[in-house]
């Protein structure tokens, strides 16, 4: 299940920049989540401090409204006494600035506002301290001066450098080993589909994605990417089918030109013998050019790409005129056409599609009827459709070819010892296709009744890339033709 | 007639010019799309043949473009390996006055070329068509022969006009398809040789002398004289 990955682009791997950037990622926010906590604590701290100097202030304020200045100095006494951690700073000076009492060698220079807590230097016991402090105004002039000292605080923030490196390299272990994992599971998860990717470039056509069954994004493209694959084949197999038919039947009239031609070289008697094979010669390969223009028509009309032409039509007129072009010959079959068409007829397409179509079935009604018979072509509008009909009264097409008689190529066995390339229904199926309708072809017991349903309105939007009908639009009177 | 052939493919080319030649026309040939636009700009042409794909920078759209921006209106037939029908719509768009795909018969080609410079003389709209005996009046649109008045279905009509306008020439059945239906595909079977059938029944069997005559793997001539 590993990635077969060379040495030289191991840099340019996805996974890796996956899990590099996962690092980098673990690591920014780990860094931010520490300076959180420092920015907080000391925070914290500060609050801390200064509400133990406001607690201090008001019991000192209560005790100077008790008895003056001796309660005070006692009350800092005994403040001073119970104060274990030797982080307690009092001091009270004379208007003069000289100190009455406290354990305060000098008062700070900057301290002069009181009621403000200033961040102070000092020196406590030959010791350089900082201490948070602030003042009060005492009666007859005097200052109070209350602090803290918070040299723990700064022996945290000395601490926090070390903290940080030590955390930095937990960090940069622990970023380095998600990432290792996340990488693993990426590479997991990729792996089988590049693997399937692979081996159907061997030519393993066969092989799928396989799905984990959980139901995750993973699973569902696994689906998307095997639905895909299934397309693809069924797409190639029609290539295939279509390949070789193109095969077996051109190689057919080809043989029989080039046969003709080296027969004529190697044994003809006369320029008028070498001119008769040359000229047969030339209409067999005239035949194989309209196999090919037949074949490119129908395959640019599969494309979708004359949906450019697309107008508003009135096919009332288009199969009267189908009709007069056809009458004559149908006449000349022994065969009466007959037409029912209202006069008008909107409907919604390519005009010269839509005439080829028709042509090709009249064609083919008439081609297969006995003499005597008629040929119906009606047409009627059908909710937002139109339905063309032709019906004849020949054998018509065995239930079992029906569904296969729109395919390319397909020839019935009636069908084999008449003309034709076996292209013309399948013509009208893509034309059917491309107007988002369908082909449809019954029994007309006798004779056959082949149904062309086209979309009579304007699509909503044009660049429909599905030429699949609307299911609702098409009246499914049969199993409608696929090709 | 002087016709410009502008096509690189030497065979091709070989075999239009010689079958031009042999029909009396005078071929002059260019095998890129700069001399074939030097030599349609600077000489006078009854028509030009041009190929759409060419080498040299200049192709067959182009080519024909640019002439038609110099406000030369020299019949233009465009020859085309591309047979979709939106690429004939561009030639067609580009200026060209008609459009065969290759490969072709050269007969259909010829028809082609000597409908085009009948088309090119212009002698203005005409109110009465005369061949032989046959006359055609196309304001009363009546038809007769030899002074007796034939009746005509309108298709039956246009159809006999279309030959007419073109008499002496040879017109093929995709001409006739594309001329009097005004359809631009292959029909499979031959549906233009059963009308012009039935107008021979009308025009031609009560005479002694046929007018239209069936000219072998072309199509077909209306005409006084058997050609």
């Amino acid at each position: 299940m590993k990635l077969p990955l060379p040495r030289s682009r191991i840099f340019r791997s996805a996974s890796l920049k996956l899990a590099a950037v996962y690092g980098l990622l673990f690591a920014l926010s780990s860094y931010a989540l520490v300076f959180f906590l420092w920015w907080a604590t000391t925070g914290l701290l500060d609050q801390q401090v200064e509400a133990a100097i406001r607690a201090d202030g008001q019991a000192f304020d209560e005790r100077w409204s008790e008895g003056g200045l001796p309660t005070l100095m006692l009350a800092i006494q005994e403040r001073l006494a119970e104060n274990f951690d030797d982080d307690a700073i009092y001091s009270i000076n004379a208007p003069n600035g000289k100190r009455i009492y406290g354990n305060l060698e000098r008062w700070p220079a900057n301290v002069v506002e009181p009621g403000v807590f200033y961040e102070v230097p000092l020196t406590r016991d030959g010791e350089k301290v900082v201490a948070i402090v602030t003042s009060y105004n005492l009666y007859g002039g005097a200052h109070l001066l209350v602090g803290r000292d918070v040299k723990g605080r700064l022996q945290f923030k000395r601490l926090l450098p070390g903290m940080l490196l030590y955390a930095t390299i937990l960090v940069a272990v622990l970023a380095l080993f998600g990432s290792l994992v996340m990488r693993g599971l990426f590479r997991r998860m990729v792996a089988d589909v590049s693997m399937t990717a692979a081996a159907i470039s061997r030519g393993e056509l066969d092989r799928r994605v396989r799905r984990s069954g959980r139901g995750d994004e993973f699973d569902s493209m696994a689906v998307a990417i095997n639905t895909m694959l299934d397309r693809i084949s069924r797409l190639m197999d029609g290539v295939r089918q279509v390949s070789n038919a193109i095969a077996h039947d051109l190689r057919t009239p080809i043989a029989r030109a080039r046969a003709r031609l080296e027969d004529a070289a190697s044994h003809a008697n006369s320029e008028e013998e070498l001119r008769a094979a040359v000229e047969r010669a030339v209409a067999d390969l005239d035949g194989v050019t309209a196999v090919f223009q037949a074949l490119l028509r129908i395959a640019e009309i599969e494309a979708g790409s004359r949906r450019s032409a697309f107008a508003e039509i009135d096919l009332g007129p288009l199969l009267a005129d189908l009709t007069d072009l056809y009458g004559a010959v149908a006449e000349d079959h022994g065969l009466t056409l007959v037409l029912r068409v209202p006069d008008t007829l909107p409907a919604y397409g390519d005009r010269d599609l839509v005439q080829q179509a028709v042509a090709n079935l009249l064609d083919n009604a008439i081609k297969f009827s006995p003499s005597g018979g008629q040929v119906k072509l009606a047409a009627e509008p059908l909710e937002r459709n139109v339905r063309i009909t032709v019906t004849d009264q020949g054998p018509g097409i065995p239930e079992q070819d029906r569904a296969r008689a729109a395919e390319r190529f397909f020839r019935g066995e009636q069908a084999r010892s008449t003309p034709g390339s076996g292209l013309g229904l399948a013509l009208v199926q893509a034309v059917a296709t491309l107007h988002e309708g369908a082909l449809v072809l019954e029994d007309a017991g006798p004779g056959l009744r082949a149904v062309l349903t086209l979309r009579a309105v304007p699509p909503p939007r044009m660049n429909t890339p599905s030429s699949a009908p609307h299911g609702t639009d098409i009246a499914p009177v049969s199993e409608p033709v696929r090709s | 007639m002087r016709i410009l052939l502008v096509e690189d493919d030497p065979t091709v080319a070989g075999f239009v010019a010689k079958g031009l030649r042999e029909a009396g026309h005078v071929v002059e040939h260019a095998d890129n799309g700069r001399d074939g636009l030097f030599l349609a700009a600077s000489e006078t042409f009854d028509t030009i043949i041009l190929d759409r794909m060419l080498p040299g920078g200049i192709d067959g759209i182009r080519l024909l473009e640019t002439l038609r921006s110099q406000n030369n209106s020299t019949p233009v037939l465009v020859l085309s390996a591309l047979s979709q029908v939106d690429d004939r719509v561009a030639g067609l768009k580009a200026g060209s006055d008609d459009y065969l795909t290759k490969p072709f018969a050269f007969s259909e080609l010829l028809a082609r070329v000597e409908a085009l410079t009948r088309r090119g003389k212009g002698d203005g709209p005409q109110t009465k068509l005369i061949v032989g005996d046959l006359e055609m009046d196309l304001l009363s649109r009546a038809v007769r022969r030899a002074g007796q008045k034939i009746d005509l279905q309108p298709r039956e009509f246009r159809l006999l006009e279309y030959l007419m306008r073109h008499a002496g020439q040879v017109v093929t059945r995709t001409m006739l398809l594309e001329g009097v239906w005004d359809y631009h595909f292959d029909p499979q079977t031959n549906v233009i040789d059963v009308h012009v059938s039935r107008l021979r029944q009308k025009i031609d069997k009560p005479y002694p002398k046929p007018l239209i005559h069936t000219i072998r793997n072309a199509g077909y001539m209306l005409q006084p004289e058997t050609p």
